[in-house]
């Protein structure tokens, strides 16, 4: 694939020289970053080193204190279009209106996006809500509004996934269902930046790179 | 389930017979995508245009107001009971309350949109679909435009709707009708344009409420002083365009620098 070749070209996301001060506590500084087409970026570190910040910043929805972000070597505030046309970001909270039903939040979510709305009804079957399509979301569990947010993952041809807890409230066979998506994802050319507590059990090792928050001033990358 | 299934399986064969090249290359398309590297694809994938975007946002809020009632039906309850406790508390002499009139109509809906503006993005910050839509290829004044007239379906033409049947309540001068009607007409927009920017201000504070209202209010009295104006003076059967023109400079003045504001005010708020 033409991907391959690509791969090391130029990066998809990279950062520079990131500072991040919350609460007048430095939780990063001088974090520089490249992460490649084909990368599975895991950001480690325990609650309140600042992984969503992180994740945040890298998607453009937060400033940092210093630094900058560049997609392809363009800073993301100068392609901001183009850059949101390649970003799927998924935070903690699942952006599902409990007044619309499944399907409909599934549409407009892949509707505001760009994409095709026709085939939503098998990317809820599968992230296992067939027979859910039109329940209201408010009656619906959280691991369930999760995986409606979770359904556009499916149907998603964005390079790059920030994906800030993504397991959260989903059981087992979902983690490893999402898990082989992520692998399945860097193998055809995308990247995926996620925050996790759990292992990811079923990639392989190698494929992850990690970057570790500590809860001190330095912040390392592996 | 069925039944839509069958629909949309219909509409796709319609589509069908009336441009078979269309299908064919989207067919073409999609083998494109199977067999290419996704960063081609992303780009290959058409975003919408303006006018869709908008029509998308619009109808979510609407679907979403049309379904949780309370947001049409509370700020036009409190309109409405704001307005007939005046003859109440004041008396029923017709000549008092026709003088006073204009202003508790105008006071009261100004009140009601005050009310309502909460709504306009606090649900959506706090369930996150408003990272979402910050995040969404789209300019953000588009989205913001969409859900500020849902705002105004929603709140301000109920207003507009009922206040003739108030202005009987209050004996308004029946010369005076029109220019009531024709300043809600002008005047509500307004109201939800500003209320959004402090909204979006406010809408990263826990409790914004009264900051909200100290934000806002101010800003609405100009439309105050010329709405109420505009009536009275049609009332004495003098031409009131003067005033109505200045109301239709704030109008068209906000509709084109709020979204912005509210767009900037947004990505500040979500930081």
């Amino acid at each position: 694939m033409n991907t391959l070749s690509k791969k090391n070209s130029t990066p998809l996301i990279s950062a520079v020289n990131l500072t991040c001060i919350r609460e007048e506590r430095l939780l990063f500084d001088e974090l520089s970053l490249q992460i490649n087409a084909g990368d599975i970026v895991q950001v480690e570190g325990p609650n309140g080193s600042g992984k969503t910040s992180l994740l945040r910043i890298l998607s453009g929805l937060s400033q940092p204190y210093d630094g900058q972000i560049l997609y392809r070597k363009q800073q993301i505030s100068h392609c901001r279009e183009e850059f949101h046309q390649n970003l799927l970001y998924f935070g903690h909270l699942s952006g599902v209106k409990g007044e619309m039903t499944a399907e409909e939040n599934l549409d407009f979510n892949l509707a505001l996006h760009g994409n095709k709305t026709q085939e939503s009804l098998s990317y809820l079957a599968k992230v296992n809500l067939s027979g859910f399509e039109e329940c209201l979301a408010s009656h619906l569990s959280a691991g369930q509004h999760r995986r409606i947010a979770l359904a556009r993952l499916y149907q998603s041809n964005v390079p790059i996934w920030i994906l800030d807890e993504p397991f959260t409230a989903i059981d087992k066979q979902g983690v490893a269902s999402l898990e082989r998506l992520f692998s399945s994802h860097a193998e055809r050319g995308g990247c995926v930046i996620l925050t996790t507590h759990q292992d990811l059990i079923s990639i392989k090792p190698e494929q992850i790179k990690k970057i570790t928050l500590d809860y001190s001033y330095d912040s390392a990358i592996d | 389930m069925t039944l839509k299934a069958q629909s949309s399986q219909e509409t796709e064969n319609l589509v069908g017979t009336i441009d078979e090249t269309f299908i064919d290359n989207a067919l073409i398309e999609n083998t494109v995508i199977e067999n290419t590297a996704l960063e081609n694809t992303a780009q290959s994938s058409k975003p919408l245009s303006y006018r869709h975007a908008f029509m998308l946002v619009l109808k979510r809020d609407l679907t979403i107001a049309m379904r949780h009632k309370d947001d049409i039906i509370n700020p036009l309850l409190f309109f409405v009971i704001v307005v007939t406790l005046f003859p109440l508390g004041i008396g029923p002499e017709a000549q008092t309350l026709s003088r006073i009139a204009p202003g508790i109509i105008w006071v009261a809906a100004l009140l009601a949109t005050l009310l309502s503006l909460d709504r306009l993005f606090k649900s959506d910050h706090l369930d996150g679909s408003l990272e979402q839509m910050l995040l969404s290829p789209h300019p953000i004044f588009i989205l913001v435009l969409a859900k500020i007239f849902a705002h105004w379906l929603i709140t301000g033409l109920p207003l507009l709707l009922i206040a003739p049947l108030l202005a009987v309540l209050l004996h308004l001068d029946e010369h005076s009708y029109t220019a009531l009607l024709l300043t809600l007409l002008l005047g509500t927009p307004v109201l939800s344009l500003l209320g959004a920017v402090g909204v979006a201000l406010t809408v990263g504070i826990k409790k914004g409420g009264v900051l909200l209202s100290l934000l806002v209010l101010p800003l609405y009295i100009p439309v105050l002083i010329f709405a109420t104006s505009a009536i009275d003076t049609a009332a004495l059967g003098l031409p009131y365009s003067g005033q109505l023109a200045i109301i239709a400079a704030l109008f068209f003045g906000s509709l084109t620098l709020a979204p912005f504001a509210v767009g900037a005010a947004l990505k500040v708020s979500t930081n």
